[in-house]
């Protein structure tokens, strides 16, 4: 039974409950429920009409069981009733049942709307702010519409009591969070930053959130908040701890306005006038100060609030970063903390500390403390604090204590949580190749990452080793030497093995003068290790053995047979079975100097940034990934993994294009499908070797080339006069598309070649590639009659914002198509951004002196633009989990409209373009699918799990992606295909 | 702030109020998270955590958990007080407060959470202002007799 029951007490309600809480199980809670849902839908139906009371107790009843985590379908109308009520308990009873269970069924909310509207018009205080409160509450774009316009007005009014304006304000800051665009700046605007003089505490209290908001919009609009915010803040600063009365909390003057008065600040420069800059200075001292003196009470609600003003005082000196000073103190102050008893202070200090050590000002201050945050990283119990002095001292790191600061982080390792390895290893790497002076000491630390937490070292990190180790001759005999080393240990990580087997496979010759690593026993390490390593490593390591052969010429025999043995050239994987064949035709019929040409050192990549830095802000939170660093982020993939390419479009044609994910390999070893499998040229790209010219064009070793910058343009350019055809004209106004387009354009999501249209005069059949965000089109147009078509024209539109997110160039056409004859026209596709409508293509021409219009969707969807990522089940659910906003998720429930084969699904999904993962899910009915969309402008990761019902012939199809448009898009796209 | 959670020890949620809309499944999701990360959490750690892009800030108060999430730019300790303040308001109004008193006046703990925090910002940090508003609104209501 209720402990208490104030005010109105609503007996039948504590009978519930308690009814509710007595229930031993959660069969009986639910039979308990459903009895009450039963009770009160048959009074509800009842011809007698309920007593505001009856009506209200329901309602709440309604309510409680919905908190309880139970659906509620009904009573909606019988709480909006209550709303027009005149009895305060009845009234509140319903504002609060809408508020939590808002309905967008749009009859209610005009209902509700319009007891909004009498509440706020009945000059009624009590009345006003419980309306207020709902508006706030909900903030549906509805009420936005209809009241967007009126709360300004109550806001800024003479006579509106203090409460109200303080429900008004707030109310208001909602609205204009939920819909900006309906809220309109005006004359009431400058009246609300008056609201910080406003006599009553409460009032600035309020209105200030709604200034600090609309500030953060309309800086210039509301500048004149920036005296009187500092004066403001002032006069509370050196009040007496009594002057406030009740908003003095725990000795401490009003913290919260204190709070939000110098988070206000934060929305504008330093203040240009000297007289305000000089008080806001002497507020700021006047709060260091005061984190000095002994505290006026031992509570920590005291010491929480005292602190909480200051820390909001140091986040606005360090955005200020102008002062010193104040800096230096801050730092002090901070300093101080780290070593304090509350386990909070010592987090928030090695928080702000952080962005302290960014400043020029502070940084050496914040150096000082370097052993207590090595000290923290060492001792603190909770892993979320260990995690701030890690990333202090990321931060403080530089050129001075830069050997001190790795080797702490890497000896952490060895025992950090595994929650934080993987980011201490990026923080490691980046470091040591940041402040390395001689390389030998990034050489050393990058392989102690290895040995110590290989597994979360990524593939970024041992890129990078061997980029800077090609880059600098002065370390390529050194990191020979330790990789060699490093092999040597009885369990190496497969890490080791690979930037083992490519610095050897490079630079072996510079050690092999020692007799303890000659190349025989060079390779005979590198090869004990193979039968242990993965697919990729193993291609790797046989791409190490065709440049030990040029090296080496002593070890040819040797890897000639290893290549030569079945399970090499008979292997199962295309992959390795292709290497192992090609190279030993290469090494067994090429002359030395084709040899050494083909299989000459590296040379150096172009300078560029660590793509693990990129990495390591990608890391700070999916979610929070600002654009700047997403384009640093899509930079350094394109760049690092993206130009892999030369020559013509041949290059094309081969699928074997090298990955530009983040995720795919330097060496371009877990490339998408292998060349055997793409083209009948696999034996002509081995001709190519041998021609001259060819040697450098593109075959089978293009693995083995660095990148360079020229993919962007390739598939730009046509292959034959290619600067010559000028783009046709885009019109602005689409013609509409013929009604099967969508349809048409729907059996193209998970092909590329196909007829796309046909009638009785004309056929368009297409062919089509993509790689990284570019594409090229083929489309043939066939004349099926016997008589010309004449002014064939055929123009290709972007409409609406597709403009902004594709660039499509087409060659114009031949204008004249004779009889039973082709014409080829070539359609250059770049994905600017992610998009969901398709270009349209119309097509002109006189056929017998009749004119012949049509317009089709050409089949370019955003999944072309996939790269696929291969990911173990552990990394798919990892990312999956990552990927949890509500708006980063699609899902659709659909009808089966084909047989729900197996195999076909499988054919469908790869066609789609994403990797698909086996023995991920764990029922071995579903497809769980992953790759990235390479736009231009960013790269948009995306999961796809797709759950198939063969009892009830459904799908269920579940896409989650980085981006909201994407995951929708994908989700329509894929429910027309299964 | 962008939501407040109340939940006891066993983690059964005892009030929640979302200042962000939300579908939900989504609320349900992101309460059984949060529930579960809060409670594995030992005494002495700080009461603070990333989650998300958001800080979750919590604090214990007998067998209830208040839990905040708030954004980026957002004042940690301020937050913990806001919890403080929020329990002292039921405290003063239901007089030494207890989770039962939560649970049946869950109405109460709702109209009382509207008057200090509005739109996910403090509203009216007096006390005495609060719990003005809403004796007030005790007193407009009538005594009537129940009809079960």
């Amino acid at each position: 039974m209720p402990a208490v029951s104030k005010g109105d007490g609503m007996r039948g309600l504590a009978v519930f409950i308690s009814d509710i809480r007595n229930c031993k199980s959660k069969e009986a809670e639910i039979k308990r429920i459903n009895k009450e849902l039963a009770n009160i839908r048959s009074k509800f139906k009842g011809d007698k009409a309920l007593d505001g009371y009856s009506k209200k107790k329901y309602v709440c009843k309604l309510l409680f069981i919905f908190l309880l985590g139970h659906d509620i379908d009904f009573g909606h109308m019988e709480a909006v009733n209550l709303l027009s009520s005149n009895k305060y308990t009845e009234k509140q009873i319903g504002y609060l049942f809408i508020s939590v269970l808002v309905n967008s069924n749009s009859e209610l909310i005009r209902l509700i709307n319009n007891a909004i509207k009498n509440d706020l018009s009945s000059r009624n205080p009590t009345f006003m702010c419980l309306a207020l409160h709902c508006i706030a509450n909900v903030g549906s774009r509805e009420m936005a519409e209809a009241f967007a316009g009126e709360i300004p007005r109550i806001l800024v009014a003479g006579d509106t009591m203090d409460s109200v304006k303080q429900s008004a304000a707030l109310c208001l800051l909602r609205l204009y969070k939920t819909s900006p665009d309906l809220v309109l700046m005006g004359e009431w605007t400058s009246r609300v930053v008056h609201l910080l003089n406003d006599q009553h505490m409460g009032v600035v209290t309020a209105a200030i959130s709604l200034i600090t908001c609309l500030s953060q919009k309309n800086p210039d609009e509301f500048k004149t908040c920036v005296s009187l915010a500092v004066s403001r803040l002032s006069r509370i600063v050196s009040s007496a701890s009594t002057d406030l009365q009740d908003y003095t909390y725990y000795f401490v003057p009003a913290p919260w306005l204190s709070c939000k008065l110098l988070r206000l600040l934060q929305c504008y420069p330093p203040p240009e006038d000297g007289a305000v800059k000089g008080r806001l200075v002497e507020c700021l001292e006047t709060i260091l100060n005061k984190a000095q003196e002994p505290p006026k009470s031992k509570k920590v609600q005291h010491s929480n609030a005292k602190n909480a003003i200051l820390f909001e005082a140091i986040s606005l000196i360090i955005h200020y970063d102008s002062e010193p000073n104040l800096l230096v103190r801050a730092c002090n102050q901070l300093g101080q903390f780290l070593q304090h008893r509350e386990t909070n202070l010592r987090y928030l200090a090695l928080e702000s500390m952080c962005t302290l050590a960014s400043s020029e000002f502070s940084h050496e201050a914040v150096k000082t403390h370097i052993e207590t945050v090595i000290n923290a990283l060492k001792t603190e119990r909770d892993v979320s604090v260990r995690q701030r002095a890690a990333d202090l001292l990321y931060a403080m790191c530089d050129r001075s204590n830069s050997k001190q600061i790795v080797a702490e982080m890497l000896s952490y390792l060895e025992t950090a949580d595994y929650s934080i390895r993987e980011e201490m290893v990026l923080k490691v790497a980046v470091l040591a190749e940041k402040y390395a002076v001689d390389y030998s000491w990034y050489v050393d630390t990058i392989l102690n990452l290895i040995r110590i937490a290989g597994d979360y070292v990524s593939e970024e990190v041992w890129y990078r080793v061997i980029q800077i180790v090609i880059n600098r001759d002065d370390v390529q005999g050194y990191a020979a030497k330790t990789v060699f080393e490093a092999l040597q240990a009885p369990a190496c990580h497969e890490n080791m093995v690979k930037v083992g087997g490519y610095i050897l496979g490079e630079f072996g010759n510079l050690i092999a003068g020692d007799p303890r690593s000659s190349p025989l026993v060079q390779f005979n390490l590198l090869h004990s290790k193979f039968h242990l390593c993965s697919v990729p490593t193993r291609a790797l390591l046989l791409s190490a053995y065709i440049k030990f052969i040029n090296l080496f010429p002593e070890t040819k025999s040797t890897i000639q047979e290893v290549l030569r043995s079945d399970s090499q050239i008979r292997n199962s994987d295309v992959e390795l079975q292709q290497r192992a064949v090609e190279y030993l035709k290469l090494s067994s019929i090429a002359s030395t100097d084709v040899l050494a040409t083909v299989l000459e050192e590296m040379p150096p990549f172009p300078e560029r940034e660590s793509s693990i830095l990129a990495k390591l802000k990608k890391k700070k939170g999916p979610g929070a990934v600002s654009v700047n660093e997403l384009e640093e982020g899509k930079r350094e993939g394109g760049e690092l993994n993206g130009g892999g390419e030369r020559g013509d479009s041949s290059a094309i044609a081969g699928s074997n294009a090298s990955t530009p994910s983040p995720s795919a390999d330097l060496l371009g070893l877990r490339t998408g499908p292998p060349v055997t499998a793409a083209a009948p040229s696999a034996g002509s790209l081995l001709v190519d070797v041998f021609s001259e010219a060819g040697v450098n064009d593109d075959g089978f070793l293009r693995d083995l080339e660095p990148p360079t910058e020229s993919s962007d343009s390739l598939l730009a350019e046509g292959p034959g006069d290619s600067d010559s055809a000028p783009p046709s004209v885009v019109s602005e106004d689409p013609a509409t598309p013929l009604p099967e387009s969508n349809e048409l354009l729907n059996k193209f999501v998970c092909k590329n070649n196909g007829v796309l249209f046909e009638n009785q005069l004309l056929q368009i059949g297409i062919k089509s590639e993509y790689r990284q965000n570019l594409g090229r089109m083929y489309l043939f147009y066939g004349n099926k009659t016997s008589v010309q078509f004449i002014t064939f024209t055929t123009t290709v539109t972007c409409p609406g914002e597709l403009q902004s997110q594709l660039n499509v160039q087409s060659k114009t056409v031949e204008p004249l198509i004779e009889g039973g004859a082709q014409v080829q026209q070539v359609i250059n596709i770049e994905c600017l951004t992610d998009f969901s409508e398709a270009p349209l293509l119309n097509i002109k021409f006189r056929y017998g002196g009749a004119l012949q219009n049509l317009t089709l969707k050409l089949p370019v969807t955003i999944n072309k633009f996939f790269q696929p990522t291969e990911m173990a089940s552990h990394d798919f659910f990892q990312r999956w989990k990552q990927l949890s906003l509500p708006q980063q998720e699609a899902q659709k429930i659909f009808k089966a409209n084909h047989a729900m084969d197996t195999e076909v699904l499988k054919a469908k999904l790869l066609g789609l373009g994403m990797a698909l993962l086996e023995n991920v899910d764990p029922n071995p009915e579903n497809f769980v699918c992953a790759g990235v969309i390479q736009t231009k402008a960013q790269q948009v990761g995306s999961l796809l799990r797709l759950e198939p019902n063969a009892q009830a012939q459904m799908y269920r199809l579940t896409v989650r992606s980085s981006k909201d448009t994407v995951s929708k898009r994908l989700c329509e796209l894929l429910a027309e295909q299964f | 702030m962008q939501f407040m959670l109340l939940f006891s020890r066993q983690g059964k949620l005892r009030l929640q109020k979302w200042y962000v809309p939300l579908c939900d499944k989504e609320k349900k999701k992101i309460t059984r998270e949060l529930v579960q990360t809060v409670l594995a959490r030992k005494p002495k750690m700080c009461s603070f955590l990333e989650w998300r892009d958001l800080k979750i800030v919590y604090k214990r108060y007998a067998s209830l958990y208040f839990c905040c999430a708030i954004e980026d730019q957002d004042n940690e300790l301020i937050t913990l007080e806001i919890i403080h303040r929020y329990v002292e308001l039921l405290d003063k109004y239901f007089g030494s407060v207890c989770e039962l008193d939560i649970i049946f006046n869950f109405e109460k703990a709702y109209f009382i959470l509207d008057e200090f925090l509005l739109g996910g910002e403090a509203q009216e940090t007096s006390k005495k202002n609060v719990l003005k508003a809403i004796e007030q609104a005790d007193l407009l209501q009538e005594p009537r007799h129940e009809v079960l």
